[in-house]
Order: C-alpha cells, then structure tokens, then sequence
C-alpha cells in the first residue's frame, strides 16, 4: 500500500497546527503511519489473517511552564484544529513546573552510521508470500507428524517528530518477523526471527529447529528443581534482559525505584558483562532518534561488570547535570528515558561448546510469563517453555519437564561461565536486542511444572 | 458511522464473503497522573476507525483502517477478502459458525457522572492533594497517583442482519506509594496495583474510591514494611483479600477456560491450557465451596467485561463455569462454540479497539460469595495459624495453567485467631486445581468486589483487554507460602 505519511505533509501538520495556536506557543508534532499485516496459524492452518493502516497525530503543546499532549485519527483540517485545541486546553490546565525545559533545537551531534531500516521487498510483501512461508512450516509439521502454530507478519512504519523550535526528525523502517511453536503428543519447541527484511528470515529453518526440539523433548521426565548450571539460549537470555533495561534510565534511579540506585559507578557484575545501548549496530532496528527527536548517542552501560552510565532524556539530564543522551520518551511522562538498543557484548564459545563442557545442566529454549518479585534484588520469577533439555556428560539426553525459577539478576551476572558469539535474537516478553546465549551456574530452579 | 458502516458491509458482500460484520467505533482516552508533587501525564486521545471481518473460501479475512473515507473503507473490504483468499491456501477445514439470532439494538451503559464533564483542573486537584498526603508521611519516596477515562461508542453491522449501537464509558483510578530504604523498596497501592480500580462507571467511581481518605494509611504502611518481618517460607494456611483473589481468578480460572487456548489457536504466544476438552463436566476444579460464573450482563455488575453484545454480535449471557467444583463450561466464540458442538456461543469474543480481530477473552469471571454471612475479621477469627496476604505485587503462571506464583505488597501472620506481625515479602505458589480444592471458606455477598484487571494481554498482534473478577476474601489451606524468596537471595 501506499505511503500516507511523508516529511512534507508533517510540515503541513505542524503549520496548520501553529495556525490555531495562542501566540507563544511552543507546538510538538508526532505523526505515525503503521501499516502492519500479520498472518497467524495454528492446528496447519492459518486461523487469523490481519491488516491495519494507522495514522495518527499527537499534538503537544507547551506554554507558561506547562505542557500536555492531544491526539487523533482525524486528519483533515478540522480534526487538526480540533487536536490543537485540545492539546492547549489541557496544557491551560496544567500546573507550573519550573523546571519544564524548552522544547528542543536541533541538536548538533548525530550518530554516524545508522542503516536504512526500510527495505522496499518488505513493504510489498503480500497476504499470498506470507501464506506460502506458512505452508512452508506446516509441511515441516506434517513430515515429522506434528502440529504447527506461528505467525508471519511484515509492517512498513513511518514517524516525524517535528517542532516549533526547528526539530525535523523522520524514520521510515520496515519490519518481519516469523515465530513457530512445534507440538508433539507430550512436548514442543520454538524458534523465532525478526528484523528490517522478509528476505534472510528463513521460516522454514526455523520450523525445522523448532521440531527437532519438539521430537528431541518428547517423554519429558521431572528433574527435581534446585541451583543448576543451565544454558540460555539468546531469547531466553534476551527476556531476563528486558526486565534490567529501565532501570537504566537515569529517572528511575533518581526515583529511587531502580535497582541501581546506590549501584552507579559500582562493580556490580561479573568481569565478562559488557552492555552498550548503540542504535547504530548493524543488527539493531529502530529510530535514531527518540520521543522528543533528539539524535540517540551510543552509550556504554555496563564495563567488564561496571555500572558505567545511565541513558538521559533532556528533562533528566538538566536535573542531574548530565548530557542528555537521546533516550527519552514522549513528553509528558513519568518514567523519562530507557535504554531501547541494547547490544551484550558476546564471547568465543558456541553452544555446542558450553553442552559439551557441562556434566550435568539444562539448557533453555525460551522463557515464559517472566515477572518481577524484588525491585532491589532484582528477583525475577519465570518458566520454562517449549524446548528444556537435560545436559548429561556433555550431551543433550532427553527433555525435561519444565521449571519455575526465581533467579536474582545481579547474581546471574556473577556466574556466567561462558558467552556465545551475540546475535540478534527475538523473544516474546521484551523487544528484539542484540545479546549472546549464556551458561550460568546455580541458575535458581524452585519448582517443576505438570508438563 | 451507519454510512460507514454500509459501505464497508456492501463491499465485502461484493467482494464474494460468505459472512461479514463491520465495527465502526470512535473512542476518546483521557490520562492524568501525577508524581512527587508534578505531572506526570497528560494525554487526551481521539480515535475512530473501521475494522471489517469477512468469510470468504472457508477462511477468515481481517482488515482495518483510520481512514473513513468510502474509497477507504471499500478497499479495506476488498483487502479483508484478499487476505482470506490467501487464508484458504493454507487451511484444515472450513469455518463454522454456531447460530445467533439477528439482534437490532441500542444499548447505552450506565454512567451517573460523564468524567469528560468533569474539569481536569478538579482531576488534578484531587491527584495532587492524594500525591501530598503520600509524601506527607516520612520515608515516602515516591509518590504516583492516576486517573483513566474511556469513552467507547461503536456500530456493529453483520452480514445477517445484526446492527447493534454500544456506548460504554470506564473509569480507572488509584496512587502507589513507594519507599526506599536501606538497599529495600517498599510500596504500597490502593486500591489495587496494574493503577487502582477500574470499572463500567462514570466519575462516581472516583468520589466512591475515597481516595484522599485511604492515602495516609496507604503510604505509612509502605514505610512500615521496612521493619517487618520477612515472609516464612512454610506450608501452611492462606487468606487472601478480594483484589489478590480476584487476580488468581483471572490467571487460573479465567485463562484456561478460554475455549480457543484449548483448542490451540493460541499456542504459540499465549499458550494453550490444562482444560482438555476431556475434563468437560468431569474434572473437580475445586472444592465444593467454589462457583465460578462468567457473566458480560450488566446484572452481574459494573464490569471491564460488562456489555450488552460481544463484538461479533452476541448477545451478553451468564454461565456457570465451575458449579460446586466441577468444571462445567468454556467461554466461547461462534466458531470454537460450533467445533465443540455447542449450540450456541457464551458471547466471549471482544476486541481492542476497531483496528483488532475480536478474540475470546474474559468477561467478568467471578467467583460467587459465601452463602452465610461472613467478613473477613471472622475468617481470621476462625483461623488458628496462617497468614493474609493483600493486593497483588508479583504474577506468574504457565503457558498451560498449571504452575503459578504470586507475591504481594504486604501480609500478617495469623496467630490464634488474630492478625499479629506485619510480614514484607509474602509469595505463594501451587497447582490450579490442588490449591482451588484446598479452598475451605469464602467471605459473603457484602465483603465481595468487582474488581477491573484493565491489562490482560492475549493475541499476535497483541491486544490489551479489561476484565472483571467478583471475588471475597477466601481461605486455602496447605499452601507453599515464601517461596519466591526461598534460596534467590545474594
């Protein structure tokens, strides 16, 4: 489908917008064209099969040290004067915040380096390829005499960010991804893939690892839980991850609500713990810019266990005397900025070097329902899911039934005995980051699930 | 939105469905929040677009658009056709449909006090005087308070005749206090987490939530969880309040008895369920003391599930779902209710807005009162060791609804009948139906709430949905209490 949304019609946006505007008005736009198809099947076949086209328009206005935020579907005139009217009814309402920063000037300093992120093939990939790429995976369950269940979606996005002050910030990215969950009688496994192109997903390779996990687990036995070595494979590793990233962000540490409040400038983790948020690596996708259209700076978070920096948004940066580093989110809000292109810096050994070197571990497939018990602590509970392997003299034996856990972050960082090559990997509770699988000691295994 | 609404019918007919229905709906979203004595957000946000399903080959199609247009809207259908002409390349069976009768209604839900009538001027004079108390109280260090309002009208058109004209307007709010100290965060939320209260009212839902009132004994409690005592780790016996019980219900009732996990269309997100079409009408779920009802009617109450038809145009029902124990119902969709071979659907199919594909997701999934009178001081009067826990902090369960853990923002030992220590920490963990079969009391009808879960999340591409769970407070006995913390510290 066509684009709806281009730099030249934001211009028009924010124009017509200023038009309504009491004199003095600072004026933010953001507009967000979503074009997204995904086709999803279950039980071989596809069952639901979507597409949506968006476009919306967020309005902010700000004036007397206040500032509030309209939006709306309505784009002709009258839905823009509309918005407009509302963003700066609602900023009337606002009380004063003295410490309220102007809205942004184009910045100076832009990363170098970033890639395109729209890939013309993707944009035209059609509900027919998608379905094809779904036959592919079902003939992969049929062969081995299983059932299939995924997705195959494709979107093409555009967003502006555009300002009173002279911001003119814009990124068209296009995205695919595929997921496969092979079942058996008594067992499954998965495999996911996801990035800027349709084309170097490979779906079909992705349901022949995913059955071969499912074959491979059939017949689970009940391992009983306690502190095991275990071998997390990236997206199992990328979904423990995404629960450390907002504590990154400067805001939560001056809340006092981060687990690295106190923690900043501390040898917090083990020496092989090297994290960067860096929007420019060639296997990250993303805007190089953030919700305000600041250009997003590389920032080294986490140096051989270190706790380095945290990520600023402009309004966080003022308070606490730093630079502002281009992670800050749609003003207002009240959680100010997050790291959103992490990259754990890998190591040398191959998965099938950590199995062979592990007498006795598991090895995880994916997690599940990952949720947070201590802020501080940094206590995370999850399960298993659909590929947990026993590890015996140095080979994968046979599946086991899958485990609850309850594993503190700061102590997994401690004891992680070997890192793998990183690659971008895809999960399902956190967004896609660029991290290697990890073999851990006495990961914390507290109960077995019936299955 | 009837023209709308036409155009988009009309083509997909054209276009050769063997079914379609049409959702035109606009939505308006205010969100105010407050912290530390500022703003946090202020948003207000207008939607309005058309989402069109269309049969087509045996197969479903689904497309969606913001621009209502009829060239638009038109080739929205067209698109919708195409996509389900692509479905049918890669299908098991055609799709059935369990029968509806043809439904032409206007239904508006109750609302006394319209919240956009109220000035946000007076929504932030009550968030900031709630936002003072908090941090009124030494030790407080971190003081969030919030309200949400949603105003939903749609128009649901079907190919067999249907239109049906909803209006629902929910109301959201609550605060959390948080406190820092010595390497520990404490907090503390009323009246609930996920935000507060949520539900199928107006602003009279804000003035009923006596908010102001509750934010000094709020914040001093999540200062005093610095000095108590850690959570034991033991099993033992378990009272939980109505909101904690109304989650669990969610998590462990609510989830598995969706008819489409069961059946595997949600397996590789979401996941699948423990309630194998088997265990219809046979499996004890729980004790006889437990009776679960899914009901979207606005008898059962102000629900996030309440509503008058669900968005493929059934119409709102009651079923048992676990009667005296035994499992006995699914909640369903037209097709998963005609693949068990139901006679009709329970009307469990809601969608997130126009731009989504109705799921089957949760009504108001309640578990029925005691039928004697009973509070909670009594329960615990009748409780000879144990402990209660209060309002959700921590949720976590299977992908098949078997294994689960909670923990919560604050608990008291039980000792001889009465609530002593104040414990921090507190988590338990069991089976679904082990622990729904050690249920031995349930409070009655006056200590029951209808509580709102405004987050649930379900689908590829992922839909946020409300739900609403009646629960009272309600005694297990047996129960692996502590566990979270068992063996995870440094």
């Amino acid at each position: 489908m066509d684009a709806r949304l281009d730099l030249a019609k934001a211009r028009e946006w924010l124009r017509a917008a200023q038009s309504s505007a009491p004199a003095g008005a600072s004026l933010e736009i953001t507009a967000e064209e979503n074009q997204a198809e995904l086709t999803r099947f279950a039980n071989n076949a596809i069952h639901q099969h979507v597409a949506e086209s968006t476009l919306v328009l967020s309005v902010r206005a700000q004036f007397d040290q206040r500032t509030a935020r309209a939006s709306t579907h309505r784009l002709d005139a009258t839905g823009i004067l509309e918005v407009t009217d509302r963003a700066v009814r609602l900023t009337r309402s606002q009380a004063e915040d003295p410490e309220l920063l102007p809205m942004a000037a184009p910045a100076g300093t832009s990363p170098t380096g970033v890639p395109s992120r729209y890939d013309e093939a993707t944009a035209a990939i059609t509900p027919t390829t998608r379905a094809e790429a779904v036959r592919a995976m079902v003939e992969v369950a049929r062969e081995r005499q299983l059932t299939a269940a995924g997705i195959c979606a494709t979107r093409q996005s555009r967003l502006g960010i555009l300002n009173t002050h002279g911001v003119e910030a814009f990124h068209a990215s296009t995205g695919a991804e595929f997921s496969v969950t092979m079942m058996a009688a008594n067992s499954s496994g998965w495999a996911k893939g996801g990035g800027p192109a349709w084309h170097g997903l490979a779906p079909e390779a992705g349901a022949r690892a995913a059955a071969e996990k499912a074959c491979a687990t059939a017949d689970a036995i009940e391992v009983p839980a306690a502190p095991m070595t275990v071998i997390l494979e990236p997206a199992a590793v990328l979904d423990l991850l995404g629960f450390l990233m907002w504590d990154f962000g400067a805001l939560s540490v001056l809340d006092q609500r981060s687990f690295l409040s106190n923690r900043v400038g501390t040898k917090l983790f083990g020496d092989n713990v090297n994290i960067v948020d860096d929007v420019r690596h060639p296997l990250q996708t993303g805007a190089p810019f953030d919700g305000e259209g600041v250009p997003r700076q590389p920032v080294t978070l986490v140096e051989n266990g270190w706790v380095r920096n945290l990520v600023y948004a402009r309004q966080t940066a003022a308070r606490a005397h730093a630079q502002p580093t281009g992670h800050g989110f749609p003003l207002p809000n009240e959680y100010g900025e997050g790291p959103v292109n992490l990259v754990f810096a890998g190591g040398a050994t191959p998965v099938e070097a950590m199995i062979a070197s592990t007498e006795r571990g598991i090895l995880v497939t994916r997690l599940w329902y990952i949720r947070e018990v201590d802020p501080y602590q940094k206590i995370l509970t999850g399960m298993t899911r659909d590929g947990t392997f026993l590890i015996e003299n140095g080979r994968l034996s046979r599946g086991v039934r899958n485990f609850r856990f309850n594993q503190n972050m700061i102590a997994l960082l401690n004891q992680i005995e070997a890192l793998s090559p990183a690659v971008r990997a895809s999960g399902e509770e956190s967004m896609d980051m660029v991290v290697p699988a990890l073999k851990v000691r006495d990961f914390n295994f507290t109960e077995v699930t019936r299955f | 939105m009837q023209e709308i609404a036409g155009w988009g019918l009309d083509a997909a007919v054209a276009a050769g469905a063997a079914y379609a229905d049409v959702r035109v709906a606009e939505e308006r979203h205010r969100s105010i929040t407050t912290k530390n004595g500022k703003l946090g957000t202020a948003a207000d946000n207008d939607s309005r677009g058309v989402g069109i399903r269309v049969l087509l080959d045996g197969a479903w199609g689904f497309a969606a658009s913001d621009d209502c247009t009829r060239a638009s809207v038109e080739a929205t259908a067209r698109r919708a056709a195409m996509i389900a002409r692509a479905s049918a390349l890669v299908r098991q069976k055609d799709v059935r449909l369990a029968p509806e009768p043809v439904h032409h209604a206007v239904w508006v839900a109750p609302c006394a006090i319209d919240p956009f009538s109220v000035s946000v001027d007076d929504n932030l004079e009550l968030l900031f005087a709630v936002d003072a108390e908090l941090r009124s109280v030494p030790g407080v260090t971190l003081a969030e308070a919030q309200m949400n309002f949603q105003w939903q009208h749609q128009l649901f058109l079907s190919s067999q005749g249907s239109r049906i004209e909803q209006t629902r307007v929910l109301s959201g709010a609550g605060f959390v206090a948080l406190a820092f100290a010595n390497g520990d965060i404490q907090k503390r939320s009323y009246p609930n987490s996920f935000g507060g209260q949520y539900q199928l009212k107006g602003y009279e839902l804000i003035h009923e939530l006596r908010l102001l009132e509750n934010a000094r004994r709020v914040g001093e409690e999540a200062v005093a969880l610095h000095r108590a005592i850690q959570c034991p780790q033991w099993n033992g016996t378990l009272i939980l309040d109505s909101s904690q019980l109304g989650l669990q219900i969610h998590e462990s009732v609510g989830h598995p008895i969706e008819l489409d996990r069961v059946l595997g269309t949600e397996a590789n997100f979401a996941g699948m369920s423990f309630l194998t079409l088997d265990n219809l009408r046979k499996l004890r779920y729980g004790s006889n003391l437990v009776n679960v009802v899914a009901d979207a009617r606005i008898e059962h109450g102000p629900g996030l599930g309440t509503f008058a038809y669900d968005d493929e145009g059934v119409a709102a029902q009651r079923a048992d779902i676990i009667r005296d124990g035994e499992f006995v119902n699914y909640i369903s969709s037209r097709e998963t209710a005609a693949e068990i071979g139901e006679p009709r659907s329970n009307g469990a199919m809601r969608a997130e807005g126009w731009n989504r594909l109705p799921l089957v997701r949760m009504t108001n999934i309640s578990i029925v009162p005691g039928p004697t009178p009973l509070g909670l001081e009594d329960l615990i009067a009748d409780t000879e060791d144990g402990v209660y826990l209060e309002t959700n902090r921590s949720w976590s369960i299977d992908d098949k609804r078997f294994n689960f853990q909670f923990g919560t923002e604050i608990g008291w030992e039980i000792k001889r009948g009465k609530r002593t220590r104040m414990v921090k920490n507190p988590s338990y963990s069991g089976i679904t139906t082990e622990f729904w079969n050690s249920m031995d009391a349930i409070c009655s009808a006056e200590h029951w709430t209808l509580w709102g879960t405004p987050n649930c999340g379900k689908g590829q591409p992922q839909q946020t949905m409300g739900t609403g769970h009646g629960a009272a407070p309600a005694r297990f006995r047996n129960v692996k209490i502590g566990t979270a913390y068992g063996g995870a510290k440094p």
